[in-house]
């Protein structure tokens, strides 16, 4: 009886959310043909008629709107990658540094995790970005960083313009920037949008990550700690061969978390202009009229990039548990 | 004592120390001594970067506080925020940790909506899309969470219940909303919800984007209420059914209000999560104490040049507001 | 359960048939309403933007007061519906408003195909370039490898690439999602140029810029933005009456038939002035109106070129040329086709 009942509740609700789906999916394929717009992704081979600033991939007007977002992706995932080595490294030394025996740097650290923790993410991008572009000079005044006999790097308002290998005609070969009326051309350039996302993400994630250290650190008990010191290890020792390989395994899955909650913020981009798969699509959205079809593809991305994310973190701590089998 | 001392006297500390003196030093210099707090843009413009212009908050403050509400009118919201903050003042307080604080806040958001709205008692009617400031970053977060939490509840029971379709589709939503970006979801609030209506129907950006926050942080709170279940003792369940209990009566009476309590520091996190979360609102043209900020400076050619200076002034706000909270709930966590 | 069933089935239903049924009299929804549904922008200055009363003004504005004065005897009958860009046709198409007068581009697509038909313009504008003065640049041209500032919208990009294109030169397209991003931007010196329609970019020099003469608008126009009413397809009568609301406001300047001396000019001996007041003639039977709609319609908001003056004009806030938008004799493009 009891099961009759739950099959038959199963099959309403299968039988609703099915539905309501359908019935969606009617209104709004009916609602988008009425502004003229065919559903469906053929749109994606389309002319996008737009161009990107930033891209790492060849990209103009001329090409479609799937390749614009793969421009996209790769945008977003190049200012993800930067953010997630650099948060980790900085989140690192802060959760140990949150530890440290002397306690003036210890509360450094700590004030450090409680300042940028509790403002959001969204602020820090802007401060960092209204910083960048209100005080960095002119391109024709920029600063030449490593001055006359370093490499040849330039910060401005354009953005930091460095150095960079090309294939030229002698094999590989250092393209430098040069400027030119407006704007540095040749060589590799970093946005001001690039390094606001990048350098808040950091900034933000590195809070969250020397608390995930600190506590996975401070998990691992105080009594090994003193043996591996009365065995004459010493503090890097210690911490090298004891603290870390047993403070891993219970930080991988927390850390994961930290670093999917950055490619997921990473969309925060949009907020200052730097054309990530986000702002790709808000572009493609606005001038194709595509809505649905975009936003699917952005969570889409979004999905896969977390499960890769998890996948491979996952496959990280597996083969720390099988290693360490015996702990 | 002494040795405490002497463990703080090493030469890498004073060095630090002293890097930190100077550094405060610094900042105290540029935020108090040299700063500007008049509203007058020539002072703050031969600062030269000397000083902090706090002026632009003086001369904004109205803006930034209440966005795009009417000007006469803006004692409304000011009230409006003042209740709302009492209320959480209160919920806070031991004496009001009982069903009367439900009471206290139905009536409380109502009076909240009925000032913010008008149109009622010849208050003059104001459309949500001039609300915007601080109360704004309030309905958000407030609203938000009051909404997200009923539905993060069934959520959760749903994922740990009997019934295999209702398991598969509470988690699907969960880990699919928990997948993609706050962005992705507002961007669907703006642009999908309103192909999702019929022909004719429309509802406020407001409406809109607070469905989408709720179904953001349902997500989010189902999974931490979650944890809260799976840690209730499987002996509670077994004694509730032979009490005879109905599967909503064993819920309701005996094992959310254990799981919750269980889980009320990280139910706070969440809530904080989502207070910052609400700046995200921008995005999609609704003017919160962020999106107010740059009403106020970023289109007036005056004070544009001190929009770092507002920034960090909201940055302030939020921080107070976070850091209490998270201090709040750090007390709860010693008490349980 | 079953019963729930079938409810929700039955709305589903409702709810995806409920779109098609819309045509009927528009003329006769507003007076049984009696009120004009007008969609408007959420805040172009000049156009149609709230001021700090709440108080909607600007061409825009005026245009849906005019029409307000001609179809229900009064201007302040109007419901201001702000739209965004992406809301504005769906908001025509559903029926909630009657009207779209909001800085809309009249192009072939959109007039052709999505159920909706301008009514003419009352606004020519043209895609152009802001420029610190301090980089020497006077032609667009010149802007070859510059890092522009763009608003994402429907057109200015691709305007923008085509330019590009058609002239072999290169820009570094710096797109953000909203004004205030872009004004923070350009105005710190991010990028070199800022495009957008002229207008907008000639009130942004005048009123954003701080020193508007550190500022030039690049006498280039790399685009053709008409801007004007649009009504739904299938109501013939509701189109004639706002096309010819437009000619009216046009013909009463050609005239000189303004707000103030419009109560003289009934007696004016004119014949032309005599017919459009509803003197001589009755020039409201055949768009169904009363004969004194033009008469109503000035005394509202006055001529066109008091539109103009009033909202865009070299006194207003933008400081706008008439240019292109005068009348013929003055060497413009706003003709109006005889009313009698």
């Amino acid at each position: 009886m009891q099961k009759a009942r739950n099959l038959l509740l199963q099959a309403a609700i299968v039988g609703l959310v099915l539905l309501a789906l359908y019935a969606l999916a009617g209104i709004v394929a009916a609602k988008m043909r009425g502004l003229g717009v065919e559903p469906g992704f053929g749109f994606l081979a389309q002319r996008a008629g737009f161009d990107i600033g930033d891209t790492l991939i060849d990209f103009d007007a001329a090409d479609s709107y799937g390749r614009a977002f793969v421009v996209g992706l790769l945008n977003t995932v190049a200012v993800a990658l930067v953010a997630i080595v650099a948060s980790v490294l900085l989140g690192g030394a802060l959760g140990l540094g949150q530890l440290a025996r002397n306690r003036l740097l210890a509360r450094l650290c700590e004030a450090y995790v409680e300042l940028f923790r509790n403002v959001p993410l969204l602020l820090q991008v802007l401060i960092v970005y209204v910083l960048l572009i209100g005080r960095l000079p002119l391109p024709h005044e920029a600063w030449h960083v490593f001055g006359d006999w370093g490499p040849d790097v330039w910060l401005s308002k354009s953005g930091l313009a460095l150095p960079w290998p090309i294939w030229g005609e002698g094999g590989l070969m250092l393209e430098r920037p040069v400027l030119g009326r407006f704007t540095f051309s040749g060589g590799a350039m970093l946005s001001p949008e690039f390094m606001a996302v990048a350098s808040a993400l950091t900034l933000f994630t590195a809070a969250y990550i020397a608390e995930v250290v600190r506590g996975s650190v401070q998990s691992v008990s105080q009594r090994q700690t003193e043996a591996a010191l009365a065995l004459g290890l010493s503090d890097a020792q210690t911490l090298r061969f004891v603290v870390v390989p047993q403070a891993l395994r219970s930080m991988i899955p927390p850390l994961a978390n930290q670093l999917l909650n950055l490619i997921k913020n990473s969309s925060l981009a949009v907020a200052v202009g730097y054309p990530d798969l986000v702002a790709v699509a808000d572009t493609t959205l606005n001038q194709s009229g595509h809505a649905v079809e975009c936003i699917a593809i952005i969570m889409a991305v979004y999905l896969t990039l977390s499960l890769l994310t998890a996948a491979l973190m996952g496959g990280w701590h597996a083969r720390l548990l099988r290693q360490q089998g015996g702990h | 004592m002494g040795a405490a001392m002497k463990r703080y006297l090493t030469p890498g500390n004073a060095v630090l120390g002293a890097l930190l003196l100077w550094a405060a030093w610094h900042l105290f210099d540029w935020a108090i001594v040299q700063a500007v707090f008049r509203p007058d843009v020539a002072a703050c413009h031969a600062l030269e970067g000397r000083g902090a212009c706090w002026g632009v908050v003086a001369e904004k403050y109205r803006v930034i506080f209440f966005g795009r509400y009417p000007f006469e009118e803006q004692w409304r919201p000011l009230l409006a925020t003042a209740l709302m903050l009492v209320m959480l003042g209160l919920s806070v307080s031991r004496p009001f940790r009982n069903r009367r604080i439900l009471v206290l806040w139905g009536a409380g958001l109502a009076i909240f909506l009925l000032l913010m709205k008008g149109g009622l008692f010849g208050l003059a009617n104001v459309d949500t899309p001039r609300w915007g400031g601080l109360p704004l970053t309030l309905i958000l977060t407030v609203f938000g969470l009051a909404g997200a939490f009923p539905l993060a509840v069934l959520l959760a029971l749903g994922r740990n219940g009997r019934l295999p379709v209702v398991r598969s589709v509470c988690a699907v939503f969960i880990e699919i909303v928990r997948g993609v970006p706050l962005v992705a979801v507002l961007f669907m609030a703006a642009f999908l919800f309103p192909l999702f209506l019929p022909q004719g129907w429309d509802f406020p950006a407001l409406l809109r984007v607070l469905v989408g926050i709720v179904l953001f942080a349902g997500a989010y709170l189902a999974e931490v209420i979650r944890g809260g279940l799976l840690a209730i003792p499987r002996g509670q369940t077994e004694a509730a059914q032979a009490l005879g209990l109905s599967y909503w009566q064993m819920q309701v009476r005996v094992i959310l209000p254990q799981a919750l309590r269980q889980v009320l520091p990280a139910l706070m996190n969440s809530a904080i999560a989502l207070f910052k979360d609400t700046s995200l609102v921008i995005i999609v043209g609704l003017f919160e104490l962020t999106g107010a900020l740059g009403l106020a400076v970023d289109g007036d050619p005056k004070w544009r040049a001190f929009a770092l200076d507002g920034y960090l002034f909201i940055a302030l706000i939020y921080w107070i507001g976070c850091f209490a909270l998270s201090r709040y709930s750090r007390t709860l966590e010693r008490a349980t | 359960m079953k019963s729930s069933l079938v409810a929700t089935l039955a709305v589903a239903a409702v709810l995806l048939f409920s779109g098609a049924a819309h045509a009927g009299k528009t003329v006769d929804e507003i007076r049984a309403r009696g009120q004009l549904a007008c969609g408007v922008s959420t805040g172009v200055a000049g156009f149609s933007a709230a001021d700090s009363k709440g108080e909607w003004r600007g061409m825009d504005v005026d245009f849906c007061r005019a029409l307000a004065a001609a179809v229900l005897k009064d201007p302040a009958k109007v419901r201001w519906s702000p739209l965004t860009s992406q809301q504005r046709f769906t908001a025509l198409q559903s029926g909630e408003i009657d009207v779209l007068s909001r800085n809309t581009t009249w192009t072939l697509g959109r007039d052709a195909g999505q159920g909706l038909v301008y009514a003419g313009y009352m606004f020519i504008d043209g895609q152009g370039f802001l420029v610190h003065k301090r980089s020497g640049v006077t032609a667009a041209k010149q802007l070859n490898g510059a890092e522009i500032c763009v608003q994402t919208g429907t057109t200015t990009e691709k305007n923008l690439a085509e330019f590009a294109r058609a002239n072999g030169i290169q820009f570094k397209t710096l797109m953000f999602e909203n004004l205030r991003a872009v004004l923070k931007a350009f105005f710190s010196g991010r990028c070199q140029a800022f495009t957008a329609d002229a207008s907008a970019l000639a009130s942004i020099r005048a009123n954003d810029s701080g020193k508007p003469e550190d500022y030039l608008v690049l006498p280039d126009r790399i685009s053709k933005e008409p801007l004007g009413p649009v009504v739904r397809r299938g109501d013939e009568d509701w189109f004639a009456l706002v096309r010819w609301a437009i000619f009216a406001l046009l013909e009463a300047e050609e005239q000189g038939i303004t707000q103030a001396n419009v109560d003289q000019m009934r007696k004016s001996a004119d014949p032309a002035v005599q017919r459009l007041l509803g003197v001589s003639e009755d020039v409201g039977k055949p768009l169904g109106l009363d004969r004194e709609w033009v008469y109503r319609m000035l005394k509202a908001v006055g001529n066109y070129s008091e539109i103009f003056e009033r909202n865009v004009g070299p006194t207003s806030l933008l400081q706008l040329p008439r240019g292109i938008n005068a009348l013929p004799r003055d060497g413009g493009v706003m003709y109006s086709p005889p009313l009698r």
